[in-house]
């Protein structure tokens, strides 16, 4: 019996990213990153094959992370000391790209100061090619204080700059702008909220191909539902022709995967949850493939055996090797 | 594809005689659309109209049921692509397989394991739903004497799965009064499964290489008598297994083409990789699977595969709740304070997340508030002083602390001085607005 196959058909394109700036476009990568450019759904190929495959970005921190779970510690040794070895590692492990979180103070309890955060970004941009995204500690005033200072010290790197929420973008995207990078735009799980944000974005005269957006969203367990359905909705929109989500989505299914109980505790806890590095790592590798399966165009990851695995599902899902009727 | 009330008034006698009690037919027609009615309240319709009707009453992804002693597992009965238009319903089954040339004993303890396996997640406990047995040499003994010793560790349902419809009729023998899942046909030996599954009353799994040659297929069974079958399109990587669920969900729910209109098994325990065959399983249970076919049983990734099933199925105009009550955080004593939240779970999550990891000891009182954050709960009138002091008394709250002191959440600050009313000999004080900031609270101001 022939099967007429259904296929979309969508007026709108997610828009075209890229990160990083190689030598011959004022920076110092010897790579970059290109995200975006759909025109469909996620990994329908028989529609329209995507032009971009989603990457993988791994974080590190500027110094020894206190509140990081003990599994991930381990994993990466000593390097969590160093952000430079940690930046290494990562892009040994397979990271597209590094994402450096600042932290809000220093070892010795003093807040970070933004010389000290310019040599960190510095050092770790003199010591691996791949892009680089740089998150502040979450504090405005913080935030504003480190980014200014590394944005006007990384001209023309394309850093991407986050994070810009609702309370706190202008001055990031000011210097963004002045700059030459890019931002990340975030909101709390909600289509109108994530718009609106992008909205006031552009409205600065920011352009959009420099924009990701991050509708942030719930670890497996605490709300992935919530980030699922805001993805699944906002990439329709975009599809749909809405030029405000037309961005391609980051999300940090590391960070929310890692700080559940599920993964940063191991006493006192129910047979049932099994052993601990495992469930960790699928907690982390569940939560960024159901995103993925979303829309996610960037997922930042924490754990190196988690980026082999979705690594190993996206050249899985990129691959178009069958016929469908 | 539901008919509209314009298209079952043509169906219908067009007589207008009132007796089915409406007016007449075209109204009778509307209501019969919004499904309020039932057809059988007009006593002159046709045979042909009748059968049309039924037809299009049916649900696009029919329902399938497999039953054991005690358990039933359901897959079909979808009427969306995305959950957020409405909600997904029958969550897939997740299935550990089992092969017939593994150790009896191998077997039983799998078995026994696995369906004994129960995590509690927000107040529910999530199970494995039931066992495959695989035929490995096509040996009708060494199928049953496995199936036995499946169904001797658990009474979860089962589904035989061999191409070889003797094989199948053997281990069914173990199964008496059930209704398992026989898998399956191929193009090849379809009729005697067919009759098998006839004659056995059981559901039917159906193999092809293609969709064309699987709806060939699924009609040629169908005019044997058997309707409710499970299908299984191949696509064993992620992309086309993505692609095919993706079509045939879409072929179901947009064009009503009912010889795809069935729910697919998936068998993510074929990439052999334990950590891969977890994210197999998760675009599995994302991306429209009825069965789910694991070959490794380790809580490590069942665990997080029945919460994602959870999550995803749960529905968007509902959110998940906790169960309302006096939750304990590192160990709290007489004298920790007593703060107060609502059951929404991701309010209840935040809160009890920070206080967790502050290592401050608290009681948090989780009140019933419909499932709604603060302040959503706060202005539908679900979280008022009322509803506080009814939990603070209801969960005796009173007893279990020496000293009587109680947090709001700041957003519902303005709800401190009705609370001193409705709780006399209680401090009444006001956190932070947001969970993060509870630690530095708590630290400071308690």
């Amino acid at each position: 019996m022939p099967v007429d196959i259904p296929k979309d058909n969508w007026p709108g394109t997610v828009r075209t990213v890229t990160i990083g700036a190689t030598a011959a476009d004022g920076g110092t990568r010897t790579s970059t990153v290109t995200v975006g450019g759909e025109k469909n759904l996620p990994f329908l190929h028989f529609e329209s094959k995507a032009p971009n495959r989603p990457v993988i970005a791994i974080e590190i921190k500027d110094h020894r992370p206190e509140d990081w779970s003990t599994l991930l510690l381990d994993a990466w040794g000593e390097a969590v000391n160093y952000p430079v070895q940690w930046a290494k590692a990562a892009e040994a492990a397979g990271a597209d790209l590094i994402e450096l979180s600042l932290s809000l103070n220093d070892l010795n309890g003093n807040p970070t100061s933004p010389e000290a955060a310019v040599k960190t970004v510095k050092d770790v941009l003199a010591n691996t090619g791949l892009p680089l995204l740089v998150f502040g500690p979450g504090q405005a005033e913080a935030d504003n204080n480190l980014l200014v200072a590394i944005a006007e010290a990384t001209k023309g790197e394309k850093i991407v700059l986050g994070i810009a929420e609702d309370k706190n973008y202008r001055t990031i995207i000011a210097t963004a702008m002045a700059n030459g990078h890019l931002v990340n735009a975030r909101s709390p799980m909600d289509v109108n909220l994530a718009k609106q944000l992008n909205i006031l974005i552009s409205d600065m005269g920011m352009p959009l191909d420099r924009v990701l957006m991050d509708p942030t969203t719930g670890a497996l367990g605490y709300g992935i539902e919530y980030g699922f359905s805001a993805m699944e909705r906002l990439r329709q929109a975009a599809l749909q022709g809405d030029a405000m989500t037309q961005l391609p989505m980051l999300v940090t299914p590391g960070f929310e995967a890692w700080k559940t109980k599920e993964a940063k505790v191991n006493t006192g806890v129910p047979d049932g949850w099994g052993d601990w590095l495992e469930r960790s790592i699928n907690w982390e590798t569940l939560t960024a493939m159901t995103l993925i399966e979303a829309g996610a165009d960037i997922v930042v990851l924490r754990h190196a055996e988690s980026v082999r695995r979705v690594k190993t599902a996206i050249t899985d899902l990129m691959a178009a090797a069958y016929t469908l009727a | 594809m539901a008919l509209t009330g314009i298209q079952i008034y043509k169906l219908l006698p067009q007589t207008n005689c009132k007796e089915c009690g409406f007016p007449t037919c075209l109204a009778f027609a509307m209501k019969l659309a919004a499904k309020q009615v039932e057809l059988s309240a007009c006593p002159y319709v046709t045979p042909e109209a009748k059968t049309q009707l039924a037809e299009s009453a049916a649900p696009p992804i029919r329902l399938v049921t497999l039953k054991s002693d005690g358990y039933e597992v359901k897959a079909g009965n979808e009427v969306v692509l995305f959950r957020h238009d409405k909600t997904f319903y029958n969550k897939p089954g997740l299935f550990i397989r089992l092969f017939d040339n593994q150790p009896i004993d191998a077997i039983k303890e799998v078995v026994t394991e696995a369906s004994t396996y129960a995590v509690n997640y927000v107040g529910m406990d999530l199970t494995v739903d039931g066992f495959v047995v695989a035929s490995t040499a096509g040996d009708p003994n060494a199928f049953t004497t496995a199936v036995q010793a499946v169904r001797a560790a658990s009474k979860r349902p089962v589904i035989l799965m061999t191409r070889d419809a003797n094989v199948a009729r053997a281990g069914l023998k173990a199964l008496q009064g059930e209704t398992p899942l026989i898998y399956g046909a191929d193009a090849t030996n379809w009729e005697a499964f067919a009759d098998l599954a006839k004659e056995a009353k059981t559901s039917l799994g159906v193999v092809a290489g293609s969709l064309a040659e699987m709806a060939d297929l699924t009609e040629k069974i169908k005019t044997k008598g058997v309707e409710d079958l499970v299908i299984d399109p191949g696509g064993r990587d992620l992309g086309s297994g993505l692609a095919l669920g993706t079509t045939i969900r879409r072929l179901a729910i947009k064009k009503n083409f009912r010889a795809l209109g069935f729910p697919m098994i998936t068998f993510p325990g074929d990439v052999g990789d334990p950590g891969l065959e977890a994210l197999h399983a998760a675009q599995a249970i994302t991306k429209y699977a009825g069965f789910i076919v694991m070959d490794h049983f380790s809580p490590a990734s069942i665990y997080p595969l029945l919460v994602l099933r959870q999550n995803i199925y749960t529905d968007p105009q509902k959110p998940i709740q906790v169960q309302p009550g006096i939750y304990e955080i590192n160990a709290p004593k007489p004298e920790s304070p007593v703060l107060v939240t609502t059951n929404f779970s991701i309010t209840y999550f935040s809160v009890a997340n920070e206080v967790e990891g502050s290592g401050l000891p608290a009681w948090l009182l989780v009140t019933d508030a419909e499932g709604m954050s603060v302040l959503t709960a706060w202005a539908a009138g679900k979280f008022d002083a009322e509803r506080i002091a009814k939990a603070v008394k209801g969960f005796n709250v009173a007893d279990k602390v020496s000293r009587k002191r109680i947090v709001l959440p700041g957003h519902v600050a303005v709800l401190s001085g009705e609370l001193e009313g409705e709780l006399p000999d209680w401090e009444i004080r006001v956190g932070p607005r947001e969970a993060v900031d509870l630690p530095a609270f708590m630290k400071q101001a308690l």
